[in-house]
């Protein structure tokens, strides 16, 4: 994005003998010959195309997949009818192609040996790879239980093999977009207005009036329909009211920015929520109607004025009114946006909690503009037999923390280093479509847990770092190249849609599906997998919504009616999901759990003398550590930068592109250098980088050694006490300008 | 007829997705490009503001390109659409050196000048260019501002606006929406 066009462009030294000098006939371009061979391709007559959904993030665009007369894969362009992308894929989606064509991609089947006393892997065949995982899920289950074989997985292939564990008798599962990721917001939003946010969020941005973005970098995170949402917004005119201490791509298109310092949003809240029930800019009859403990809300925000929260923020007292009144005046069509990355200091579910609330008082929770109710279609699930019941699992690894609902992943982690948690002792780990080094912090321990664990395999596309550490690795085809469930995600329209393999399968990799199949008729589970081809599953399931496999193919995309209503009519007798049926402004179930009822601030750690916050956050072009290898769109981004405030740069002395080391407040230090980028877009007590770079494994041909990973960085992680959320925005970081590593390098 | 591509500076995120879109649709080798996405900022924490825009050849009226082509290989066809004649262009790079806006690259196997052409191949099917197709964020439009009814011409009417390098004298026909 920062991209200059003189270092973009390579010039080459070619020199002129090559050039062509022959003149071709007369075309349609005249002499443009090149031109006509684009007419060809892309726009004359008829093209192979063949309808998918994207996976190179999980907003899961449906998508049209173009091949050339040899069946190889050239664009990638989106479904015209499709309510996710409205047929404009984003840059991820388009540079899909590169997923598929990049040749560092797992070729084999590869088996950890040992050769002369060293460590390293050797290709196997699929039959051996496969018969020595199940012959460990056997080993495991019969010596301590199928529970001690835990599943940590992401996207598509996490769902085949949560099949697979399930009927194998193993519920210890999780995934790191719960506990690293999304949780908490679905922790706060469920206990004060009754409802998952879920993916993708029911946002109704295209209509809102005023949108309020709390750390929320949309543009930067480019999650399709919201980004073109917003864009409508912003030619609708709408408010948009953003807080962040940098000033993100939302920030510089918003009417308010609010650059707060760092860890103190909980305090700008209350106090927003202070000025709107203090000069009465809530809707009465519909707090009266839908509101539970209101009164206590009220008494607990009296003091919480703007002059106080003006202490703590850093924002002035008249622009916290002022944006509190604009949120009331377009109310209800008002977004306070829940955000996706949400666990930052560890109270992330009461801090979710008071953006529920704050929604709750502004009435536009169900109304047009605000929050809309999603409905997806009611498309039964492929027949098989009951799945055994475990004697324990994520839940009970996860018991401590009484509102987690999915695996915590750092949990399953911790119970995996013997010792930490006899009582659920893990012993074996499948890894799918996550590389856990990058995703979870504290790399010490997963290192610790990896040592201690008998057996990992990994299934990937790429070799991730995680591949490094698995005894077995099973290279899975791309999106591209397999069938995998149809997608039925909840929106405003319900609608399916459909991927199938564009393209062959290159080298030997294979689509998770059949490897859960294959594994399970080695595990005696034929019953729970009883089709030959995944297409079989889609075929019945279409069937029993009175689509087909052939009307999927033609469509894309199947759209169908709504059952029921987008909206929430006014005065409706409407019921919250919520113990109490209302909107909870304050929470008997939290007080009972010994928690606070009501969302508090709390102060958090700031960084020491010469220290800085170590903030993160999205490249558009990438979707974290899984796309910077990426041919296509490693030439668009290909390093993350140190922003670094001028101020900062002046006192130590820095320069754009000069290359600086980290050390975090535990004394770990980066391994690899990263460039600084001098900045007034990032406050003078943090610094900011791009998360999924760094990668530390060399098969990464492109993107090795490129940037540094700041999870690498996250050693202090606070842990959200209601669901188990690790907390990542409170390590802080010392800038180095020598290599740390230059005495231990020879 | 003439074609222009206006911009929305206030719509832009700067994903570069016109850059991987126009890779694609115009076989781009890997590491050039023919669009690509810049970045402004102007102004001291915390009163910042931020341009981000997607750049590219801007099809001058007066295009110094072409006045400097010893061969004829660029030239302007109907529309004001500046294109490279491949097989006649010998990679001089007078072209390169001359363009204020640095939209030409040398092809790395084929030795030719190289640069957006707006699609042109699409324009005559009726279709937008691919990066105007493809942004996420409907920042981009393309039509003829011969014709006072078009979208292009009716947001340059009521929104304020500018081109790059105005100094340079080329008459550009791309144009960015601004505050």
């Amino acid at each position: 994005m920062t991209t200059s066009r003189r270092k973009f462009i390579k010039i080459s030294a070619l020199g002129l003998g090559g050039v062509a000098a022959s003149t071709s006939a007369l075309n349609m371009f005249g002499a443009n010959t090149y031109l006509d061979k684009l007419v060809k391709q892309n726009v004359a007559g008829e093209f192979n195309k063949t309808a998918t959904y994207c996976e190179v993030c999980f907003w899961k665009c449906a998508a049209w997949a173009y091949t050339n007369d040899e069946g190889e894969i050239i664009k990638i362009k989106g479904n015209e009818t499709d309510p996710h992308c409205y047929g404009r894929l984003c840059p991820r989606g388009t540079g899909g192609v590169g997923m598929y064509n990049d040749e560092d991609r797992l070729k084999t089947p590869l088996i950890r040996t040992t050769v002369d006393g060293k460590q390293t892997f050797r290709k196997a065949s699929w039959k051996e790879a496969l018969d020595l995982i199940a012959s460990k899920m056997t080993a495991i289950k019969s010596k301590y239980g199928a529970e001690s074989f835990a599943l940590l997985k992401h996207g598509s292939p996490g769902s085949h093999l949560e099949h697979l564990f399930k009927a194998y008798g193993s519920d210890t599962i999780a995934e790191p977009a719960y506990a690293q990721c999304r949780g908490p917001r679905e922790t706060g939003f469920e206990l004060t207005l009754g409802s998952w946010i879920g993916s993708p969020e029911p946002t109704d941005i295209r209509d809102t009036k005023c949108l309020v973005l709390i750390g929320s970098h949309i543009g930067e995170n480019m999650h399709n329909s919201q980004v073109q949402e917003m864009s409508d917004a912003i030619d609708n005119n709408a408010t948009i009211i953003t807080v962040d201490p940098r000033l993100s791509t939302a920030a510089s298109k918003s009417q308010h920015w609010l650059a707060i310092k760092p860890a103190t949003d909980i305090a700008l809240l209350l106090a927003w929520m202070h000025v709107i029930i203090e000069e009465k800019l809530y809707d009465k009859a519909y707090i009266e109607k839908y509101g539970y403990g209101f009164k206590e809300l009220k008494e607990h925000v009296k003091d919480l004025t703007p002059e106080w929260a003006y202490g703590i923020t850093t924002i002035k007292p008249e622009k916290i009114r002022e944006t509190a009144r604009l949120m009331a005046a377009a109310a209800p069509s008002v977004i306070v946006h829940p955000g996706r990355h949400v666990v930052w200091y560890g109270d992330d579910s009461q801090r979710e909690r008071a953006i529920a609330m704050l929604n709750g008082l502004l009435g536009s929770w169900g109304k047009r503009g605000g929050f809309y109710f999603k409905e997806k279609v009611d498309l039964p699930k492929f027949p098989h037999p009951a799945y055994p019941k475990p004697k324990w699992g994520w839940e009970e690894i996860g018991a401590k923390y009484p509102y987690a609902e999915m695996g915590i992943t750092s949990e399953l982690i911790k119970s995996s280093i013997p010792g930490e948690d006899d009582e659920h002792p893990i012993k074996a780990w499948i890894i799918a479509g996550t590389n856990l080094i990058n995703t979870v912090p504290k790399r010490e321990m997963i290192l610790k847990a990896m040592d201690a664990v008998e057996f990992i395999a990994v299934v990937d596309t790429m070799p991730m770092e995680i591949t490094g550490y698995a005894d077995v690795v099973l290279p899975e085809c791309t999106y591209l190249e397999r069938y995998d469930g149809i997608r039925n995600a909840a929106k405003r329209t319900p609608s399916l849609a459909l991927r199938q393999p564009v393209a062959k399968p290159k080298y030997d990799s294979k689509p998770a599906w059949w490897m859960c199949k294959q594994l399970g008729e080695r595990l005696g589970l034929h019953d729970y997998f009883q089709y030959d081809d995944f297409e079989d599953i889609i075929k019945w399931q279409l069937e029993q919504v009175g689509s087909s496999l052939e009307e999927m193919k033609r469509l894309g995309v199947k759209k169908f009616e709504r059952k029921t209503p987008l909206y929430m009519e006014d005065g409706e007798d409407f019921e919250f999901g919520t113990n109490s049926g209302k909107i909870e402004f304050y929470s008997d179930d939290l007080a009972s759990n010994g928690f606070d009822p009501i969302p508090v601030y709390t102060a958090h750690p700031e960084p020491p003398q010469g220290f800085y916050r170590l903030n993160y956050g999205r490249a558009p072009m990438h979707t974290f550590s899984r796309t910077t290898n990426n041919p296509n769109l490693f030439a668009l981004k290909s390093e993350n930068k140190l922003w670094v405030n001028p101020k900062i740069a002046r006192i130590i002395g820095l320069k754009n592109d000069q290359l600086v080391w980290l050390q975090n407040q535990d004394g770990i230090d980066s391994t690899f250098s990263i460039k600084v980028r001098v900045t007034e877009r990032i406050r003078y007590d943090s610094v900011y980088m791009y998360h999924g770079f760094g990668h530390t494994n060399k098969k990464l041909s492109r993107a090795f050694g490129k940037g540094e990973s700041d999870t690498l960085m996250m050693s202090k992680i606070p842990v959200d006490p209601l669901m188990g959320g690790t907390a990542l925005r409170g390590n802080f970081v010392k800038i180095l300008t020598e290599d740390p590593h230059k005495n231990s390098k020879v | 007829m003439r074609y222009a591509m206006v911009i929305d500076t206030l719509k832009c995120v700067g994903c570069s997705d016109c850059v991987v879109a126009c890779q694609t649709e115009n076989n781009v080798p890997m590491g050039y490009c023919r669009d690509w996405v810049t970045e402004t900022v102007d102004g001291t924490y915390p009163n910042v503001e931020l341009e981000l825009k997607s750049e590219r050849c801007n099809h001058c009226d007066n295009a110094p390109c072409v006045r400097c082509c010893p061969t004829g290989a660029s030239h302007i066809v109907e529309g004001g659409v500046v294109l490279v004649t491949h097989d006649e262009c010998i990679g001089c790079g007078a072209c390169i050196e001359a363009c204020p806006y640095d939209a030409r690259y040398q092809h790395p196997e084929g030795g030719y000048v190289d640069k957006c052409t707006f699609c042109h191949h699409r324009l005559e099917k009726g279709q937008n260019p691919a990066c105007v197709e493809v942004c996420p964020t409907k920042c981009m439009y393309f039509g003829d501002l011969d014709d006072p009814t078009s979208e292009v011409s009716s947001l340059l009417q009521t929104r304020k606006h500018k081109v790059l390098a105005p100094e340079a004298g080329t008459s550009p026909n791309v144009y960015y929406l601004i505050k």
